[in-house]
């Protein structure tokens, strides 16, 4: 049985996911997963309420990144069990009414696909236990909020609200991970239960104003605090059950959600009052100025919303405990009448087509009972007596008139809580106004009518929550609002009391003043209200055109302006820049530390080895002076110095070595061999451009090459010359035949002892042999390589030119004797590929060198027979010895899992094969043997997929001729 | 013969170098060539110059690691060469596929003017 609280965290992503897999695209199924998740989650928590009730907090740890201080630990106390009832039961009800919202052409399964992740990632928030898992969650719910934002993307309006919510919120969201990280550092630890009780601490640390100022950055973004309100209002793009949720019920809870979550440790401190109160006053006060000047419905809410979060952050701010009871009270209340409000518009909208304030009108007489429901949560939302919010803004008031600090912020509380609330009554007076009263509406899209049940259903549940718990709020919600302020403020909790009359006191009248004072603001400028264009006044000030000016400058001018500077679209630059780079991090080193030789050697001047090298570095600069015109004899000098490489591995005690090298040198030379086909001519006789600027950069190219060269001289010479360190060599020398069964440490070591290394680097040779694979089937050559070659050419008109000669028989007869040698050696090499296989473990050899020697066995035989007559009679199929390889060591490596041991644990012993004699058969042979399938398909492949072009381009050429003929 | 390896792998690096900065295609595949032989020589140097050291273990057995050939370099530089051959191969056809779409064999896909 899992743990109920991972149960609450992992049912909505299970559900989310079941939404998705469920096949067909009929509504019903979807819905009802939704629900019956929203409403487990309900349950669970709900059954929860005696484990959190007595005060201690239910609690669940798993480990996850132990070692950086990770857990995966969920906790509820009492404020996490309110905000997740509050979750789960507005979320049940929302999937209620959008059941009848969303009409039949919207995917409603991406809906509620979004809709379950996005509850699953704010119970997260709720239940996080540990601070970064709480912003894993947080930016979580961004990301779904974007999404269900963005639901309707075939709207200019809903893409460009979700960016802008996802751009402010993911920018805080960053903030707060900033901030959540200077915590972890000054408690020593993310859990929350540690940070919560290290309050002093945080506080007196000198890095307390940094993570506090982070930390609300992320608070104020997600909860629309002024400055950065504007995207809620962008946000009401998204369809109305996702406002109802998530931007008036949930996510821009989350904000204030945090604020009282780390009230205990964060306030009390007058940065904290500033910020905070500067913050919500402004977004209490503006936020309900606006409000009256919207036209849209859902623009009316929206403000509104910043409005009545900018009255909890007020509270918050104060530090005073009793504030942040009001404030918690306030997030309940402001749930229940905001998200029926905003359900209640939803049904306006979708009776009546329209959301327009200015269009609507007369409404109460079509339908009474939504208009009943919608005026109640209004006058709720006004602060009206005998309704839920009357409580909390006369908590509120009470708080506004205390001292808390000496400034001129305290000294303003209680004339703003008095203007916000009267321009609150007034909004919410136009709300009822202009669309329930007045005359019947004129020339509206649809007629209107009242809804079905069920869809007025949850409007009607939550406003009748209102009302219970405006008139007896100590008997309904008053032990469950206690066990959540005494789990957030501990012993600090006040004496507070849950009543509708407290007498005529300061509150009473104040609350008497703002409902007086709106209403008759309402009266004098209501007619004004419906005509105006914009807010005066703050109507130019818009913080979403500061924000688009904003993106418009990074992302059209900063960002092809950084382009025009440093970047560039040519190669050879960057090239340059990058041979720079290095030779500045070898040499910056250098200078800061010197460069001293050591005294080490061994001790032999060989002359042969000089006048060797001397050969080889003859080769490499012929190489590099002949590479423009004489393609080819670069390439023949290119095979020098690869020689001389291959004969200074075997001088130097290195035969594994000296084999690879000289069986890829082999196969390198023909893949550049057949590539030279494809590149166009090039003759000495045309001009070269001539002139200073080329010279000179010919000279700066030259410099950075003998700087390299001369620093890599200097660099290797130094390591030579000091005495060897101990390394991990001794091991592996030691252990090769004790542990690996091998006498050749160097093939111990890469089917053995570092085999998972060996695995990656196959499968890197496989992936490269299939991305050659793929470029070149669209292979598509410059038109002067598509004719057959000169040398071929001269060959035809040769044939032609002699009559007994038959056409392509100069072709066919060109080597002739090489190649029968070549087909002869076909099984020779085959023998060799499989002794330098078998012996690989005991002696020079393996499956790399092996592998690299078949595969030039194979090469040979279309270099001899040519593509057509080898694959006439020779089936290779690369791509099954690329994948078979790479499966065999594989399953070679994850056999031993089955035993019980680590991945690519080797077993060996010896084994008497018949004619061979004793061979050492360890498992690492059959991973060797992988490797060796793995380099003959991978090279082969890559040699066949270049040679076939050829043919290809053939075919391609004569039919374009036998067109051109039957035209002509 | 520490000085002449080293003097080599300058010159390799050098040449490759200066081949890797040149406008041609394929003066780029022949220059990544010769910079790999120069790095692999210097991963190989790591583990000291051992003329007539054993490479294989005398037999069955622990062996002394003072009288054997240093085998982590050399197992590092075999399947470099191996790779190598790949990254060669891959860069080529690159090299070709830009040749047939833009028509000139200049790294920057056009010639400059």
């Amino acid at each position: 049985m899992p743990s109920p609280l991972l149960l609450i965290l992992v049912l909505p992503f299970v559900g989310s996911l079941a939404v998705v897999l469920f096949p067909g695209a009929s509504r019903e199924p979807a819905t009802w997963i939704t629900g019956v998740t929203m409403l487990a989650c309900l349950v669970v928590t709900g059954a929860l309420y005696p484990d959190v009730s007595g005060g201690d907090a239910v609690r669940v740890q798993i480990d996850w990144i132990p070692s950086l201080g990770l857990d995966f630990t969920l906790r509820m106390d009492g404020f996490a069990w309110i905000f997740a009832m509050l979750v789960s039961g507005i979320g049940l009800l929302v999937v209620i009414y959008a059941r009848y919202y969303m009409s039949a052409e919207d995917p409603v399964r991406r809906f509620y696909m979004f809709f379950l992740a996005f509850t699953g990632s704010m119970l997260g928030v709720i239940l996080s236990g540990n601070l970064i898992l709480l912003v894993v969650f947080w930016e979580l719910t961004s990301i779904f909020s974007f999404l269900l934002i963005g639901y309707w993307h075939h709207t200019q309006p809903a893409r460009d609200g979700a960016r802008m919510a996802m751009t402010i919120t993911g920018m805080g969201g960053l903030a707060l991970l900033g901030g959540v990280l200077i915590v972890g550092h000054i408690v020593g630890s993310y859990d929350l239960d540690d940070v919560l009780r290290s309050g002093d601490l945080i506080r007196s640390h000198q890095l307390y104003v940094p993570a506090l100022v982070l930390i609300l950055l992320g608070a104020l973004t997600k909860s629309a605090q002024f400055p950065f309100h504007f995207w809620l209002p962008n946000a009401m793009a998204a369809p109305t059950p996702v406002s109802a949720f998530l931007h008036s019920a949930t996510m821009v809870k989350a904000g204030v959600f945090l604020m009282a979550r780390l009230w205990p440790v964060l306030s009390g401190t007058p940065e904290w009052f500033m910020i905070l109160g500067i913050a919500g006053m402004a977004s209490f006060v503006l936020g309900a100025y606006l409000a009256m000047f919207q036209h849209d419905l859902k623009g009316l809410l929206a403000y509104s919303t910043i409005s009545h979060l900018g009255l909890i952050t007020l509270l918050l701010s104060l530090g005073s405990p009793l504030a942040a009871v009001a404030a918690i009270f306030h997030m309940l209340n402001h749930a229940t009448f905001k998200a029926s409000l905003f359900m209640a518009a939803g049904i306006i909208d979708h009776e009546t087509g329209t959301r327009d304030l200015r269009r609507l009108s007369g409404l109460f007489r079509y339908m009474p009972i939504t208009g009943t429901l919608a005026m109640v949560a209004s006058a709720a939302m006004a602060g009206v007596p005998l309704l839920n919010g009357f409580i909390s803004k006369e908590m509120f008031f009470a708080e506004a008139v205390e001292t808390h600090a000496d400034s001129w912020l305290d000294t303003a509380a209680p004339y703003a809580a008095v203007l916000g609330s009267a321009l609150a009554v007034a909004y919410s007076l136009r709300l009822i106004h202009s669309i329930f009263l007045g005359e019947p509406p004129e020339s509206l899209p649809r007629e209107p009518h009242e809804p079905p049940f069920w869809m007025r259903f949850p409007v009607m549940f939550l406003v009748i929550a209102c009302l219970v718990v405006g008139m007896i709020p100590a008997l309904t919600i008053g032990s469950f609002l206690h066990v959540a302020v005494s789990s957030v403020l501990g012993a600090a909790t006040p004496q507070y009391s849950l009543a509708v009359w407290h007498g005529f006191n300061l509150p009473m009248a104040m609350s008497v003043l703002a409902l007086a004072a709106g209403a008759l603001l309402y009266l004098g400028i209501g007619n004004y209200l419906e005509r105006s264009e914009r807010p005066p006044l703050l109507g130019r000030i818009q913080g979403q055109r500061i924000f688009e000016r904003v993106m418009v400058a990074i992302s059209w001018r900063a960002a092809p302006l950084v382009e025009d500077i440093f970047g560039t679209r040519r190669l050879q630059p960057q090239m340059r820049l990058l041979v720079a780079a290095a030779v500045a991090a070898g040499t910056v080193p250098l200078l800061a530390s010197g460069l001293s030789f050591g005294a080490f050697g061994n001790g032999t001047t060989d002359l042969a080895f000089t006048g060797l090298w001397c050969v080889g570095m003859i080769c490499a600069v012929a190489a590099a002076y002949q590479a423009k015109f004489h393609r080819l004899a670069a390439l023949a000098l290119l095979g020098g110095t690869g020689l001389v490489t291959c004969v200074t591995f075997v001088w130097l005690s290195a035969p594994d070595l000296a084999a690879t090298q000289l069986v890829v040198e082999i196969v390198t030379t023909v893949l550049i061999l057949l590539g030279l086909r494809w590149l166009p001519k090039r003759l000495q006789d045309v001009p070269e451009p001539s002139g200073w600027l080329p010279r000179l950069r010919r000279f700066r190219d030259l410099t950075i090459a003998v700087v390299a060269g001369l620093g890599m001289t200097a660099v290797s010479y130094a390591v030579m010359t000091r005495t060897p360190p101990d390394t991990i060599s001794k091991f592996f020398v030691e252990k090769a035949y004790s542990e690996g069964g091998g006498r050749n440490v160097v093939n111990v070591i890469l089917v053995d002892f570092r085999g998972f290394d060996t695995l990656g680097e196959i499968t890197v040779l496989g992936i490269v042999a299939l991305t050659v694979f793929a470029l070149l089937r669209r292979f598509r050559p410059a038109p002067d390589n598509i004719e057959r070659p000169e040398q071929q050419r001269i060959q035809w008109s040769f044939d032609e030119a002699e009559p007994e000669v038959e056409a392509g028989a100069t072709k066919a007869e060109y080597l002739y004797l090489p190649s029968v040698i070549m087909q002869w050696m076909f099984p020779v090499v085959i023998v060799l590929a499989a002794y330098l296989f078998l012996r690989g473990h005991d002696a020079p050899g393996g499956g790399f060198v092996a592998g690299v020697a078949m595969a030039a066995g194979f090469i040979l035989q279309y270099m001899a027979a040519g593509t057509v007559w080898v694959e006439d009679r020779l089936r290779i199929l690369p791509v099954v010895w690329i994948g078979g390889g790479l499966l065999l060591a594989a399953f070679t490596g994850a056999a031993s899992m089955l035993l019980g041991d680590a991945f690519l644990t080797s077993y060996f012993r010896y084994v008497e094969l018949p004619l061979v004699g004793k061979v050492p058969m360890a498992s690492a042979t059959l991973f060797d043997l992988g490797v060796f399938s793995l380099v003959v398909g991978a090279t082969v492949l890559m040699l066949i997929a270049i040679a076939h072009q050829s043919v290809r381009r053939l075919r391609a050429a004569a039919r374009l001729e036998e067109e051109r003929r039957r035209w002509n | 013969m520490e000085l002449t390896l080293a003097i080599a792998i300058g010159v390799l690096t050098g040449s490759g170098v200066w081949l890797v900065l040149r406008p041609r295609t394929y003066q780029l595949v022949i220059g990544l060539s010769l910079l790999s032989y120069a790095v692999n020589l210097f991963i190989f140097s790591m583990g000291r110059l051992r003329v007539g050291a054993a490479p294989v273990l005398e037999s069955g057995g622990a062996g002394n690691p003072a009288d054997y050939a240093d085998p982590i370099p050399q197992a590092l530089v075999l399947t470099a060469i191996v790779i190598g051959f790949a990254t060669t191969a891959l860069l080529l056809v690159v090299l070709l596929v830009a040749r047939g779409l833009t028509r000139n064999d200049h790294v920057d896909g056009r010639e400059p003017n």
